[in-house]
């Protein structure tokens, strides 16, 4: 890394924002070079000048008790021959309790695999921003991105052509997702980023749009045509369902 | 609100409550004004409780407090971002002016006064990520900008910020 290099990336790296690979990168230019030591250092010392120093302000007692005690009291007060009722309906409601937590479970049991695919999509999404390695290669020409997967890869994904609509084309990459390496196709709408993750399915079912958030990421997930796909971006969701909505008619050739 | 919504809430959003206040003080630059704000932030987030998806709580209700901030601010017609120029105001990062004195003075009332000495703007991402902690993206969805902006301006907070401490460290040692 130059120094230039160095300088410009040096508060991100700072803050701890930046990918492992490129911190000790860092790390080491950093170890070698006095001059941008110096300003790392000067960093570091505004930050404990700021953190240091207590500029933290806690909320007063008197507001935290304005606050919790604003509220209506909702629960009415119960009276002594409800008790029995009371007691029964506490039965009743420990068998509905029970039986909806065993269906949690169940439930989170199959939530988990998406979960984590949804989590994965996300550090995927931060990690292709943060390396400025969106696209390995760079096109807002369809018939440039798409042969380039070819031999890359053991499925053709789509990549249309959603200009017109106001998403442009950016490029494409490989990525790895779920045990195996995947399409991802960049897309811009003015300054956001949309990357949407494609692979073969693991059968043909056609599977309507689920909706995600996680860390301020909007996801979307369908499967179209023996492909499943990811789409995310911190593109508003009425955009990005406009772009899943728009990107799934214009896939079908 | 029915109570068990009650319950969410209160467990979502009261854990934030010392953030929420910390960003309307520094926001408003107003002890009285900042208990009103958190306050009324309080109140729209019960109301808007419904558009909260989950995830992390302090960054949504961040959101709102930063709102609320705003519009007292702007009530007051003391909306320094109003009157901040983005041109004006940019003289360069950092590194194309290497000379910079080393921070002397870091005691908590020079601090303070630098910091309420920004335009809100820069204040209000320095805050969020020396006293709060956010990351990056967290800043850019509680301030509603882009991330590049978020780092744009953090990086000019800084430098004035040093400017500041270091301009005072020499006044106070030509005393």
């Amino acid at each position: 890394m130059t120094c230039l290099e160095v300088q410009a990336l040096l508060q991100s790296y700072s803050d701890g924002e930046l990918d492992l690979v490129r911190h000790v990168e860092m790390e080491e230019h950093l170890k070698g070079c006095d001059k941008c030591a110096e300003q790392e250092k000067r960093l570091q010392s505004l930050r404990s000048a700021v953190t240091s120093s207590s500029q933290y302000y806690h909320a007063p007692t008197s507001l935290r008790r304005r606050i919790q005690f604003a509220r209506p009291r909702t629960l009415p007060i119960r009276r002594r021959p409800l008790l029995r009722w009371a007691a029964m309906a506490a039965g009743v409601l420990f068998l509905i309790g029970s039986s909806a937590l065993f269906g949690m479970l169940l439930s989170r049991i199959s939530n988990s695999t998406e979960d984590r695919l949804a989590e994965a999509v996300v550090a995927n999404h931060v990690r292709s921003l943060q390396v400025g390695h969106l696209t390995d290669v760079v096109s807002s020409d369809r018939h440039t991105v798409k042969p380039w997967f070819k031999g890359k890869l053991d499925f053709s994904p789509q990549v249309p052509d959603l200009s017109a609509q106001g998403y442009t084309l950016a490029g494409g990459r490989l990525d790895y997702l779920t045990d195996r390496p995947v399409a991802a196709l960049a897309y811009q709408r003015r300054l956001h980023t949309i990357n949407l993750f494609v692979w073969p399915a693991f059968n043909d079912e056609e599977k309507a749009m689920r909706n995600l958030s996680r860390q301020g990421y909007h996801l979307r997930s369908w499967q179209q045509a023996g492909m499943t796909y990811w789409a995310i971006s911190d593109l508003n969701e009425k955009e990005l369902d406009e772009f899943a909505r728009i990107f799934q008619e214009h896939s079908v050739e | 609100m029915e109570p068990h919504e009650q319950g969410l809430f209160d467990r979502a959003m009261l854990p934030h409550l010392d953030a929420a206040y910390n960003l309307a003080r520094w926001l408003t630059r107003d002890e009285h004004a900042a208990e009103d704000v958190v306050q009324e932030a309080f109140y729209r987030a019960a109301r808007y409780f419904y558009s909260f998806r989950g995830g992390d709580g302090r960054a949504w209700l961040l959101g709102v407090v930063r709102r609320t901030s705003f519009d007292w601010l702007a009530k007051q017609k003391a909306h320094a971002a109003a009157a901040f120029n983005e041109d004006l105001h940019d003289r360069g990062d950092e590194s194309s002016n290497p000379e910079f004195l080393a921070i002397r003075k870091c005691d908590q009332a020079s601090v303070r006064e630098a910091l309420n000495l920004l335009p809100t703007q820069l204040r209000e991402v320095i805050v969020l990520r020396e006293l709060e902690g956010l990351s990056y993206r967290e800043i850019a969805d509680v301030t509603e900008v882009p991330l590049g902006t978020v780092m744009s301006r953090l990086s000019r907070g800084r430098e004035q910020l040093q400017r500041q401490l270091t301009v005072s460290s020499q006044e106070g040692e030509a005393v």
